[in-house]
């Protein structure tokens, strides 16, 4: 593709509970990409926020930010999903022609949010939400669904928990950087049969902001452009018992989408990082295979062999994920600021050395019903 | 530049005020089953799903997962987005940009509300800010009420001129058969004396001045379903493809303090920016119809000034001389409007639908000027005080 370029790029750092208001994380956040663009809010086109009005307690909640990410007088619009949901559509209004420029910008408090009864309140309101199903026991059943299909153990899951908290380490923006180990995991509290604490991610609070320009708008911005090469999200359906938990065909077909605009043949070597949604430690095993990196029940493999650890062939996670962090509705959008730092070569302590093309990734909906998939390259 | 996009059929459920025999994706799918009828399209031609409704209303979080087996986007991509009252035509604009991204052919739109599930005000309280405005200026009546005075102090409008409005939308509404509120006893009776029975009844109950029961729209359950195509796949699927010449939205202040009640000035301005790109010179001559978002009755009068078809204050002559009746020179919402029917998430799609219907002159009863409709004009009003605009004609856009 190569139409649609990253210009600008801005997080704040995610913390447990942050005094800020969604107002102001929101600023922070729009302001550091503008800043980093070497921009200011007058180049900027037209705006779209992401935001969910039951994670924000308010109705309508796009209105709590839209001054703070500097819409007045401008075209906005709102995406309530994964802020990767919210920079897919902010392309597609560049394309359209009607616009050169978009600032995507997406917020999460998750310290003023009850994620179990949030999470709750998505599943189906006469049969399964007096069972008290949230995202982690519907993750719960994924995970053991997941190992009974693969064989892949609590250990396997407990090393991806050790890998991403260890390189949250290097990421100044992680909420939880640690420094633990296999039998650390194992022995943090349960929390949902398989998963355990430390499996889990925090929920937190956190904001993120893109700017996106197409070759005509190139010359308000001083950042060389990191273009967007292919890209693609689908939804699978919404009952889990109508999905094969253990496999993620949405991801697959997401992905197929992606690598083929990109021209991505075999991904675990023509990519050098990939940035994914880990909600819980298991998940990104089994979007190793959603995403062709190991063949369908080995993504156990590639974290045994440490094939995806900041030294191995390809370094998954690098920023610590969603594991270290989780903003909701921030998280994917972090991972394309990560994915966008990383192929710049801005990435700090946690950079991939010579990273070209890198993936980021979202998900939206309990056990990842839908996947979007980013592909960026210098 | 983009493709060019047009809407190839629309689907929508009768809009009642509680539809008991259906839940809320058996609503959504009952919409877009119809509106793939009307394209005369499966499920498999449709390439990705835009849905949108109000998550307070219903108290269903990530409604585009959760309705995604009746909206059919299992396997296919679907974005959520939801603005609050401009919801339905932040759909249809999403839907066209998705369209004219040149990335799909062929896009679902979808909005829906089944208000009998919801406390609809209680709900759209919650949007204002929890210290400043939710205690003292909360909910849909108080803001509109204030905005009314305001309109009546500076032009001298009258208590008849907002019922004029409200007589126009319910007339209109009983030639639709899709609309909620059918007030047979109006039939028959001059709108003259309709006006003196609206604002003389004591069962017409005041609910904040200037603002009686029958200046309100009603809270309804519905759905609506658009479907938009790209240029050279749209002419084969609908005979006459309603082509979008032009959409935008505008924004500008989110706190009610700020906002300037004398005017409406984002749909003012998102009008503006719709008729210079389609060089639109004199709306009212040049646009056959209007398909306008108009949660209450003095909406009718002012925000066409604001859009552009009259002076400041001269709203309400264009009321009383019948401008915008079915047979004047500009009928607005043939369909009965938002007055009529107002399932929240559907509503602003249901006026990009029905402008479509009219531009491809299949608006049944309720079709304008013998279906000789070259461009039709659809709104919608909501969130904080957005207003979103899409043109819509018959020709191809150049």
């Amino acid at each position: 593709m190569s139409k649609i370029a990253i210009v600008g790029v801005g997080q704040t750092t995610c913390t447990s509970s942050r005094e800020d208001t969604f107002e102001e994380m929101v600023f922070e956040a729009a302001t550091k990409a503008l800043a980093d663009a070497g921009a200011e809010v007058g180049d900027i086109d037209n705006v779209v926020t992401v935001s969910n009005d039951f994670w924000d307690g308010r109705t309508i909640s796009s209105m709590a930010v839209q001054e703070a990410a500097g819409s007045w007088g401008k075209d906005v619009s709102t995406v309530e999903g994964d802020g990767t949901f919210g920079a897919f559509y902010g392309m597609m209004r560049i394309l359209s022609g009607s616009f050169d420029t978009t600032l995507v910008v997406s917020h999460m408090k998750g310290s003023e949010s009850i994620m179990n009864l949030i999470t709750n309140a998505m599943f189906d309101p006469i049969y399964q939400r007096g069972l008290g199903i949230d995202a982690t026991s519907a993750a719960a059943l994924q995970a053991r669904s997941y190992m009974a299909m693969s064989g892949a153990t609590e250990e396997d899951f407990a090393r991806v928990s050790v890998k991403n908290h260890g390189n949250a380490r290097n990421n100044p923006y992680a909420q939880l950087p640690l420094k633990v180990s296999v039998r650390d995991v194992l022995a943090s509290r349960k929390i949902a049969e398989p998963l355990k604490l430390l499996d889990c991610s925090p929920i937190g609070d956190g904001a993120a902001a893109i700017v996106l320009s197409n070759r005509k708008g190139l010359k308000r911005f001083k950042k060389d452009p990191v273009w967007i090469k292919g890209v693609a999200h689908c939804a699978d359906a919404f009952n889990l018992g109508y999905r094969d938990l253990a496999k993620s065909r949405a991801l697959k077909a997401a992905a197929k989408k992606a690598y083929k605009a990109a021209g991505i043949q075999k991904p675990l070597s023509d990519l050098d990082v990939a940035e994914l949604y880990d909600a819980y430690s298991y998940m990104e095993l089994m979007w190793y295979e959603g995403l062709g990196f190991a063949p369908e029940g080995k993504g156990y493999e590639l974290i045994r062999s440490g094939a995806t650890g900041m030294k191995g062939e390809l370094p998954v996670n690098p920023s610590g994920g969603v594991l270290s962090s989780h903003p909701v509705l921030v998280a994917g959008m972090v991972r394309l600021v990560e994915a966008t730092l990383q192929v710049r070569g801005e990435a700090g302590k946690r950079q991939v050395k010579g990273a070209k093309t890198a993936l980021a990734h979202g998900i939206n909906g309990p056990c990842g019903q839908a996947h979007c998939v980013f592909i960026v390259g210098a | 530049m983009g493709k060019r996009v047009a809407i190839v059929g629309f689907g929508q459920t009768y809009q009642r005020s509680s539809r008991k025999d259906v839940n809320g994706v058996e609503l959504i799918n009952e919409a877009v089953n119809t509106a793939l009828a009307d394209a005369e399209l499966t499920i498999r031609d449709i390439d990705a799903v835009v849905i949108g409704n109000m998550d307070h209303f219903e108290g269903i979080n990530y409604v585009d997962m959760w309705s995604a087996e009746g909206a059919g986007a299992v396997m296919k991509p679907v974005i959520k987005v939801c603005t609050g009252g401009t919801t339905g035509t932040t759909v249809a604009m999403c839907a066209y940009y998705h369209v004219a991204s040149g990335m799909f052919k062929r896009v679902l739109a979808i909005g829906w509300e089944k208000n009998s599930e919801s406390d609809t005000t209680g709900a759209i309280i919650t949007a204002f800010h929890p210290v400043w405005e939710r205690p003292t200026l909360g909910g849909a009546v108080a803001g509109l009420a204030i905005e009314a005075s305001k309109y009546m102090a500076n032009y001298g409008a009258t208590e008849r001129d907002g019922a004029r409005v409200a007589v126009r939308e319910r007339l209109h509404a009983l030639n639709n058969p899709f609309a909620h509120l059918h007030q047979e006893w109006m039939k028959g009776i001059p709108v003259d004396q309709l006006v003196d029975l609206l604002v003389g009844s004591e069962q017409n109950a005041m609910l904040a001045y200037p603002l009686r029961m029958s200046d309100m729209c009603p809270r309804t359950d519905g759905a609506a379903a658009v479907i938009f195509a790209a240029e050279g796949t749209a002419e084969k699927i609908a005979p006459v493809p309603a082509w979008v010449h032009a959409t935008a939205n505008s924004h500008n202040f989110v706190y009610a303090g700020d906002v300037n009640m004398d005017r409406n000035t984002t749909i003012a301005e998102a009008s503006k920016k719709v008729f210079k790109k389609a060089g639109i010179k004199e709306p009212l001559k040049e646009i056959d119809v209007c398909e306008l978002y108009l949660p209450y009755s003095y909406a009718g009068l002012k925000w066409i000034e604001d859009i552009g078809f009259c002076a400041y204050g001269e709203g309400p002559r264009l009321l009383w001389d019948g401008v915008t009746d079915m047979d004047g020179e500009l009928p607005v919402n043939p369909s009965g409007g938002v007055m009529s029917s107002n399932a929240i998430g559907a509503t602003a799609l249901i006026r990009v639908g029905e402008a479509a219907l009219q531009v491809m002159g299949r608006a049944g009863t309720r079709q304008v000027k013998g279906g000789d409709v070259n461009l039709a004009l659809a709104t919608g009003f909501g969130g904080c005080y957005w207003g979103d605009v899409m043109l819509l004609g018959k020709k191809k856009p150049s």
